[in-house]
């Protein structure tokens, strides 16, 4: 082992300097005594033989130091030599570091808290579930409409039988169920899950057990369920005999078998569940009743966890086959039905899929603003770099390698960019829950969208700051790289050779920051304006109707007894001073609920081979279209009059009756729906149902009979929401005062719930926008100052020989615009590679939009004049007298 | 006798492992025990010495240890560690090779 000799020297070498230095001079020093005596032997006088010997042994001072290189110490010495040479450089300086340091750090710090916020939300979203890497999200498909369904648990437990590829099979379909606290209800979020559901996710109770195998069967068989710690904190107040003890949920009491452990928040992005039951329950939380026997229902969100080793293709083969061996097998249910998975950032049925394309774009943000970060900070650093100029020629002259100033520079880039990405890291962290503050309250839903700072986090933050460190050192190096000695240390007096090189490379660093600052432009403004399409797209209702849920399920009502108590709470209402009208619907527009859909057969429609329209329905009281203010082109409203016993009718939307009958008048035809055949008794104009920027859509409306987990309550009424929201309780109270309704909120806020994503990415491109436009605005000031500060012999002529002010003035604005304009030209090409990105973000603007890349095109010359502006002005205040005589 | 043969490059340290590989030696000792054995052909340049015995102690090819010399002196002796010996025959068999192709190339008439 060599490294058993080289250690203890090296240590000697770094730690004990002293002790090797005397070392050293004592083993010389017997070399020369022994020398002086072999010349003394050979008769030479003492004297003279000293200096024989020490001729012999050349000169002394750089033998040593030859001894001392080859010692290898020199490496490490000279690292921490640059840490302490370069840490005083910056203290010398304290604005100058602040400056870069600041700069660095939002860069850094943006880019770490969309990592984080990729790691949290998208990579591995589910706190404490184990092997995540190995998770996919499962959907069913429907090859005639195109659309993503879910899969029904007769499939889902054949695919699970049928498919060797997989290590467990997880169903979770969120819920919700009502909890009537006083006057107040609230709304808690739960999940329907298989039994294996903790065991597969590596998930232990902290107090009592998961699901046993055997509750995931039988027709509401097991009244059981898990709490979260949350819920077992805040309603039980941490109760340790709480297993064993019952919650009404569902309107049926449930015996609580376990608690979850603290941070566990269950598997749907972006909320965290309070409970969960097994799927034997499903028919008291999922709207549609009981479905565990039927193939056709569809109501199952899933996700699988592969075998280690299986690849996604591998997985997505053999589900596939088995979807295909089911269809084959029940033609009448599954024709046209396959399977398809998803890895979890694309997981289509929770706040992921939402957030991804707002997160893809956040992280071409702040890629592009540590770009244009680092050319500003390495403008900052060639300014210095000049004023070091002399400083660098005298190192060289004195003998040191370029290598060795190279690595001083590289390592006050580190230092910059250390400090920096510890600022960084600190700003994620802070930032971490800043998505959850960005989007909008769900009253009574627990919003948990964290970011994360894990390892991965700091490794790719650690990998920014290496890049940008290298960024930053890359310019100033090449400077040095070409530093001509003879030329610098004749040129140091005249002060101006290397100013042309020098200008070219702070030209091209602010054309970069002006082509990264305009594309960021050209995306604020596309998304600006895409959002306003959004906004002033009419939903097709009133938006000042103020909505709420009353939940009698929970309460333990039957059907017929909703029913009453919903005619009743509207009679009441209608005479309350200020309220227009008031209605139910079941799931209503803009919710999270899903709505229910059904295969639609019609009179005078003849369906094509393989072709099954599909279309979703919403069941709305009487009154309904009155007080959303929904225009009814034909025909009339529901009545009280429709109900059980009378003819089953519906209500079709322009664009169901545009696809089934062209246009002709709808009105009196039939539509068949689960085998019911419906008479239609009104055409509805389209409105919109889920998002503002969904197309026309059609979809049908049927009087209420049901109502799972809530109705929504509708009330058009020229009351604050307040005043409203008292008379409300009083008028429920009135008839039953175990009853409380929901969070009371328009139906203008539940359309801002839905456009968050856009605003999200507005606000974020705005922001780093502005940034980017300042940073470079900075940049082309710091450009043109030094233009002009270098050129005042030149202004000082033209100024002798007639050229007046307002000819200066454009001289040096035309320069600074010049570059402007060539990094703008340079930004546009990439902007109109780039914007496509948008894509789904944009709704009714084209990537290409003209008016957005004009209104770039003018803030970033308005910006690029203010910039120019002083210099311009100073350069037209020169002195010729004093340019000339300088 | 003629001028002193100047060190062909890299065989100084070749000289100097063989050297300390007969006995424990201090720097000048090795110095004259080169000129003695190569009777005075080759003079090791004192001044690259010392750099090459730091440079061989650095690669852990020798060890140094403090001593008292023949007339009573504190001295620095250089020894040949294990993994120094297998390098030192290494060494040997390569220049062996290398000057037996030269003698080969130059005895070819």
């Amino acid at each position: 082992m060599r490294l058993y000799y080289k250690l203890p020297l090296r240590f000697l070498s770094l730690f004990r300097k002293p002790e090797a230095e005397q070392e050293l001079n004592d083993e010389l020093e017997f070399h020369l005594q022994y020398q002086i005596d072999e010349y003394v032997r050979q008769g030479m006088q003492p004297e003279e033989a000293r200096y024989a010997a020490l001729r012999a042994l050349g000169r002394l001072q750089q033998v040593k130091e030859e001894c001392r290189e080859m010692r290898n110490v020199n490496f490490i010495e000279n690292v921490l030599q640059d840490l302490h040479f370069g840490l005083r450089m910056l203290r010398r300086s304290p604005g100058f570091s602040l400056l870069a340091i600041l700069c660095l750090t939002i860069g850094i710090g943006a880019n770490a808290a969309v990592f984080s916020w990729i790691e949290g939300i998208l990579l591995r979203p589910f706190p404490l579930v184990v092997g995540q890497e190995r998770l996919m999200a499962v959907t069913g498909t429907n090859r005639a409409s195109g659309e993503r369904t879910g899969v029904s648990w007769p499939d889902f437990l054949d695919l699970q039988k049928n498919c060797k590829l997989f290590d467990a099979f997880i169903v979770d379909k969120i819920m919700g169920a009502t909890l009537n606290v006083g006057d107040h209800a609230t709304r808690i979020t739960g999940s329907v899950v298989s039994a294996n559901y903790f065991d597969a996710l590596g998930i232990r109770p902290i107090v009592g057990r998961g699901f046993e195998l055997e509750e995931d069967y039988g027709r509401n068989a097991h009244p059981v369920v898990v709490i979260g710690y949350h819920m077992w904190q805040d309603r039980f107040h941490g109760d340790p005999q709480i297993i064993g003890k019952t919650q009404i949920l569902g309107g049926q009491p449930h015996v609580i078998v376990g608690v979850a452990p603290e941070g566990f928040q269950g598997t749907f992005v972006g909320w965290a569940m309070q409970f969960w039951v097994p799927v034997s329950m499903q028919e008291r939380f999922v709207p549609g009743g009981y479905q565990l026997e039927d193939r056709t229902a569809d109501w199952i969100e899933a996700f699988v966890r592969l075998k280690p080793g299986v690849t996604a293709e591998q997985a997505q083969a053999e589900i596939s086959a088995a979807a295909k061996r089911l269809e084959e097998e029940y033609p009448a249910t599954n024709r046209g039905r396959g399977i398809k998975l998803y890895p979890l950032w694309q997981t289509p049925f929770n706040n992921a899929g939402t957030l991804l394309p707002t997160l893809s774009i956040a992280l071409c943000v702040v890629v592009f603003v540590l770009l244009i970060v680092c050319a500003n900070v390495s403008n900052l650093l060639l300014v210095k770099a000049f004023g070091r100029r002399h400083e660098m020629t005298v190192r060289l002259a004195m003998g040191a390698r370029r290598g060795r100033l190279l690595q001083q520079l590289l390592t006050e880039g580190l230092i910059l960019s250390t400090i920096a990405a510890i600022g960084g890291l600190i700003l994620a962290h802070w930032t971490r829950n800043l998505l959850v503050l960005l989007l909008p309250k769900r009253g009574g839903t627990a919003m948990y969208l964290p970011g994360a700072v894990d390892w991965r986090v700091l490794a790719l933050s650690t990998a920014a700051c290496l890049v940008s460190t290298l960024l930053l050192g890359l310019v100033p190096a090449i400077h040095t790289g070409k530093l001509d000695l003879a030329s610098a240390l004749k040129a140091e007096s005249g002060g101006v050779v290397g100013g042309r090189r020098r200008a070219l490379a702070q030209s091209s660093l602010v054309l970069v920051q002006v082509a990264l600052s305009f594309v960021l432009l050209v995306g604020a403004g596309l998304l600006l304006k895409s959002l306003r399409a959004v906004q002033n797209t009419s939903p097709g209702f009133l938006t000042d109707v103020i909505t709420t849920w009353i939940d009698t399920k929970s309460a333990g009502y039957d059907k017929q007894r909703t029913l009453t108590f919903q005619d009743e709470l509207i009679d009441r209402l209608q005479v309350v001073p200020g309220v227009q009208s008031a209605a139910f619907g079941r799931i209503g527009a803009f919710t999270y609920g899903v709505y229910s859909s059904a295969a639609i057969a019609a009179d005078g429609y003849v369906t094509a081979p393989g072709e099954q329209p599909v279309i979703d329905y919403d069941e709305v009281s009487p009154g309904f279209f009155n007080t959303m203010g929904i225009p009814l082109v034909s025909g009339r409203e529901f009545t009280r009059a429709d109900n059980e016993t009378a003819l089953p009718v519906a209500i079709v939307n322009e664009a169901m009756a545009a696809q089934l009958w062209h246009g002709q008048d709808a009105a009196g035809r039939r539509i068949q729906v689960k085998g019911r055949w419906l008479q239609v008794v009104g055409v509805a104009k389209v409105s919109k149902y889920r998002t503002l920027i969904e197309p026309p859509r059609s979809f049908f409306y049927v009087p209420m009979r049901q109502s799972l987990v809530g109705a929504g309550l509708y009330i058009r009424t020229s009351l604050p929401a307040t005043a409203l929201a008292s008379a409300l309780t009083r008028e429920v109270h009135a008839l039953d005062a175990n009853l409380a309704s929901g969070e009371m909120i328009t139906m203008q806020e539940e359309i801002n719930r839905s456009t968050a994503v856009q605003h999200i990415a507005v606000n974020m491109l705005g922001v780093f926008g502005g940034l980017a436009l300042l940073l470079a605005g900075v940049g082309l000031y710091g450009v043109m100052s030094y233009a002009v500060s270098q050129s005042t012999r030149e202004l000082g002529l033209r100024m002798a020989l007639g050229a007046r002010a307002a000819d200066l003035l454009r001289l040096v604005m035309s320069q600074g615009l010049a570059l402007t304009m060539a990094g703008v030209a340079l930004g546009g090409i990439a902007a109109l590679a780039l914007s496509r990105l948008l894509g789904y973000l944009l709704y009714r603007v084209s990537p290409r939009d003209p008016l957005a890349f004009v209104m770039a095109f003018a803030v970033m010359t308005l910006a690029a004049l203010l910039a120019c502006f002083m210099p311009a002005w100073r350069a037209t205040r020169t002195d010729p007298v004093r340019a000339l005589r300088d | 006798m003629g001028k002193p043969t100047d060190l062909v490059q890299g065989t100084l340290d070749l000289l100097i492992l063989k050297t300390v590989a007969l006995a424990p030696m201090h720097g000048w000792g090795i110095a004259q025990r080169i000129r003695q054995v190569s009777k005075e052909v080759l003079q090791v340049n004192q001044g690259a010495l010392y750099p090459a015995l730091h440079r061989l102690e650095q690669q852990g090819w020798i060890q140094a240890k403090w001593g008292e010399s023949e007339n009573n002196r504190r001295a620095k002796y250089y020894s040949l560690t294990r993994d120094g010996a297998q390098y030192l025959r290494r060494q040997q068999a390569q220049w062996n090779r290398l000057s037996g192709a030269i003698d080969l190339v130059l005895e070819t008439t």
